[in-house]
């Protein structure tokens, strides 16, 4: 033992994790000598000292935590008393300040472009009569909603909360891989994470100048507060849930319980003369502002969807009254239409005049029909995307999947090529992994998540959830696809605030 | 507050309460047994019977015997007020209203879940008094942390008031099985009773030392008393329902509505009669009817307060 130390003491100053491999692939935190960046030298050199037993030991303690906290999703039916956890990897993902402030500008850029756009697309169409933008894509687009024509939200935002999926290539280069504009989840997970990694870890972690995300709940409050009509002194905010049985629940929950407000189904709403109550002991209270986790469809059954019984009858023209903001506003989806995603960088051009700081991933649109006969000639190579599937449904990974599965995604896309976009596969970044108890690389994406309160107040999450496909070469980060999660540290500038400051 | 977080507060507790009293029941007759010289009185039989679901139980299991009897009250997930069962309800209750809760109570709640349902397999081969004392433990802490970690604003009332009104209604089931029991005439009123048998009934709702301390030696007009009147004793049927009463006071106290609901007349009027009636008058008129009557309005309460505070009509 004590040579060793002696021999660990020696390559503080850059620490290799021995035996790691990077197989040719771009790694968050080692170089292509598995040497540590220069951010995540003092968690290398932790990981090196730390036996890997204790290592698997504390994961367990944190994962023991999650469970206990009740943080899981059940298997099967509950009937069956399965419940597991998301599968949370000890190794933090470590952002340098540059890569931050980069990532940042980017996103607050595309958010502004996306917000223009959505105004824009519900109103005059500007950008479609001008041609950027060709008209039948925004007409078939089943996201798009034509009750939602000529709303104006107040301050003209309709994303307020934003979760975008980043992606580094084998460059290290960051691209987009997707917006999300309807209800983003996953921001709970990026809290709790951080939570019990500042348990567990907390001389490396005062020691990395990490910054804080534990003001998310805050923040997030004061913005949907903001939403509220001038006129109203003290507004009452509330979550929209679908109820326990949805997947992202808990979020729901913990968010309202972390904000301090009533968390409501529908059922406990109901709207009186353009006006949204709550049905509480006392009888109706008066209901200002909704952070809504319901999607747009089941909003309302007699704008949308008249068989849902997750909304609430005229919440829609109590909306258009202004008598109740929503967060986000109906109609997001269709800036996160994975073809209407190809057209972002048109947008930032068409809107801000500006260039795209953070690139769309290259993508081919399948109703254009060069495009298309390159997809179906070049499967074999390509991503292919349903344009409306969420979750990891709906994709084909070309290099992975067999003759057949092609062929019955080819015939898809000549069916219905509206409906379908395909990019190149990337060399997604890796990081290293606790895998069967020793650190190998895994794929790795970031959501960051983005609160906008008017166009000139964007707030971006330092840091963000951390998705890492925990099968060997997988490329699917989907929790529902067998993905895992990681804390995320970003860096601080010099004199910025960490995160070891907050009361824990 | 909101109705369906008030409505899923109360049944939280309710259950957890619920869950406890099956671990009290089971592990008191497992300890009942070991005490007792071999057959003397069936001790497993008459805890079927207080659940009101004896029908219901010999379709499934046929013979009262303690295997059968443990599996049915505390696991089985058929049976809507098993121990396994309520406790599983409690904690969806407890997750749709998790918000509403400390983080400490979401905590507990879902701890002792999983130690019951991890436990399945392995006690019902084998049950061991043992087991239901640490039950009963998780469901301590549990109380201690509901109130020790939650402001006592209307949630807690409602949680307060599941509480007591469930806790009531098997305090007087206890009393029931073990006093038809341990004492079938009414004859045997008076006559000397079995130091241990009572002692146990006393155990089973923690009240053993109290009782010992102020009545020393065991008297059935003393230990019926000790169940249905004293005063102080948390477990006592006339101090749940003081306090389930004054729960409601605070309730109605927040509510804008400026008249009394009927659950709160109801329990008023309930405690009243509590105060006002002795155990003598108690046992000469019958104990196993007076108990019936308490249980009929502890329900009548419990569906004034769906009528008064759950269902809400939008036309108020």
């Amino acid at each position: 033992m004590a040579s060793q130390s002696q021999s660990q003491t020696q390559s503080i100053a850059s620490p290799k994790l021995s035996g790691y491999q990077t197989d040719g692939f771009f790694d968050e935190l080692v170089d292509e000598k598995t040497v540590a960046r220069p951010d995540a030298e003092l968690l290398i050199d932790r990981i090196n000292k730390l036996p890997a037993e204790e290592l698997l030991r504390r994961q367990k303690a944190i994962e023991r935590a999650l469970y206990q906290m009740g943080i899981t999703f059940t298997v099967y039916s509950d009937a069956a008393g399965t419940e597991k956890i998301m599968p949370f990897d000890i190794v933090p993902r470590i952002v340098s300040t540059m890569l931050w402030h980069h990532i940042e500008a980017g996103l607050k850029q595309r958010i502004k472009a996306l917000n223009l756009f959505l105004g824009d697309i519900y109103n005059e169409q500007q950008i479609v009569k001008d041609g950027v933008i060709p008209s039948d894509l925004i007409e078939s687009a089943s996201t798009f909603l034509p009750q939602c024509v000529g709303l104006k939200p107040p301050r003209n935002v309709w994303c307020h909360v934003t979760g975008t999926d980043l992606v580094r290539d084998n460059t290290g280069a960051v691209y987009v891989l997707e917006d999300n504009l309807r209800c983003p989840s996953g921001v709970s997970y990026v809290l709790q994470n951080r939570h019990v990694m500042k348990k567990n870890f907390p001389q490396v972690f005062s020691a990395s100048r990490v910054r804080p995300v534990r003001d998310y709940p805050a923040r997030l409050y004061q913005m949907l507060r903001g939403m509220a009509r001038e006129d109203i002194n003290d507004p009452t905010v509330a979550v929209l849930t679908p109820g326990v049985f949805n997947s992202a629940y808990y979020e729901h929950s913990y968010l309202a319980q972390q904000m301090g407000v009533e968390l409501v189904e529908g059922r406990d709403l109901v709207v009186e003369k353009d006006v949204v109550y709550m049905r509480t002991t006392d009888g109706l209270q008066r209901v200002d502002v909704l952070y809504r986790r319901v999607d747009d469809i089941f909003l309302d059954p007699e704008v949308f969807r008249p068989d849902s019984m997750l909304g609430v009858k005229g919440l829609m023209s109590a909306y258009r009254a202004g008598n109740v903001a929503l967060a986000n506003a109906p109609g997001t989806g269709i800036a996160d239409d994975k073809v209407v995603y190809a057209f972002v960088p048109d947008m930032i051009r068409y809107y801000l005049n500006e260039e795209a700081i953070l690139a769309n991933v290259p993508t081919y649109v399948c109703s254009r029909a060069e495009d298309r006969k390159y997809v179906l000639a070049h499967l074999d190579e390509l991503v292919v995307k349903a344009a409306n599937e969420s979750g990891g449904y709906g994709i084909l990974i070309g290099p992975h999947a067999t003759q057949k599965e092609r062929a019955e995604f080819a015939e898809k896309i000549s069916e219905n090529p509206r409906n379908f976009v395909a990019q190149p596969t990337l060399q997604l970044s890796r990081m290293p992994t606790l895998a069967d108890g020793k650190m190998e690389g895994r794929h790795v994406d970031l959501r960051p998540y983005i609160l906008c309160n008017s166009e000139d107040d964007v707030w971006v999450m330092p840091g963000g959830l951390t998705r890492v496909a925990l099968r060997k070469g997988s490329l699917v980060v989907n929790s529902s696809q067998g993905g895992g999660s990681k804390d995320t540290w970003v860096v601080a500038d010099p004199g910025q605030s960490v995160a070891i400051d907050e009361l824990s | 507050m909101l109705s369906r977080v008030a409505e899923s507060i109360y049944w939280m507790s309710r259950q957890v309460e619920r869950a406890e009293n099956l671990a009290r029941f089971l592990e008191i007759t497992l300890g009942i047994v070991l005490d007792q010289p071999e057959n003397l009185v069936d001790p497993w039989e008459p805890l079927v019977q207080v659940t009101g679901d004896n029908e219901w139980f010999a379709k499934k299991y046929g013979e009262a015997n303690a295997q059968n009897v443990v599996q049915f009250l505390a696991f089985d997930t058929e049976y809507h007020s098993s121990m396994l069962t309520s406790l599983r309800c409690a904690r969806e209750n407890a997750k749709s209203v998790r918000e509403g809760l400390s983080s400490e109570a979401f905590l507990q709640i879902n701890e002792f879940y999983h130690f019951v349902n991890d436990s399945v397999a392995e006690t019902i081969t084998d049950p061991t008094a043992e087991f239901f004392d640490i039950v009963r433990q998780h469901a301590l802490f549990w109380s201690g942390v509901l109130d020790s970690t939650m402001a006592h604003d209307t949630g807690w009332h409602f949680a307060n008031l599941g509480r007591l009104i469930e806790r009531a209604d098997k305090t007087s089931r206890i009393l029931d099985v073990k006093y038809f029991n341990l004492l079938p005439r009414v004859d045997d009123v008076g006559t000397a009773v079995d130091d241990l048998q009572w002692s146990a009934l006393l155990l089973a709702i923690s009240g053993f030392e109290t009782y010992r301390r102020e009545h020393h030696l065991m008297d059935i007009e003393k230990v019926v008393h000790f169940f249905l009147f004293h005063r102080t004793f948390p477990r006592s049927i006339l101090s749940c329902v003081a306090g389930a009463d004054a729960s409601l006071d605070a309730i109605e106290e927040v509510s804008k509505s400026g008249s009394a609901g009927a659950a709160k007349k109801q329990m008023a009027a309930l405690r009243h009669r509590m105060s006002s009636t002795n155990v003598k008058e108690v046992l000469a008129g019958g104990m196993h009817q007076f108990i019936d009557n308490l249980q009929q309005e502890l329900n009548q309460i419990g569906s004034s307060l769906n009528h008064d505070y759950f269902n809400i009509s939008t036309t108020t």
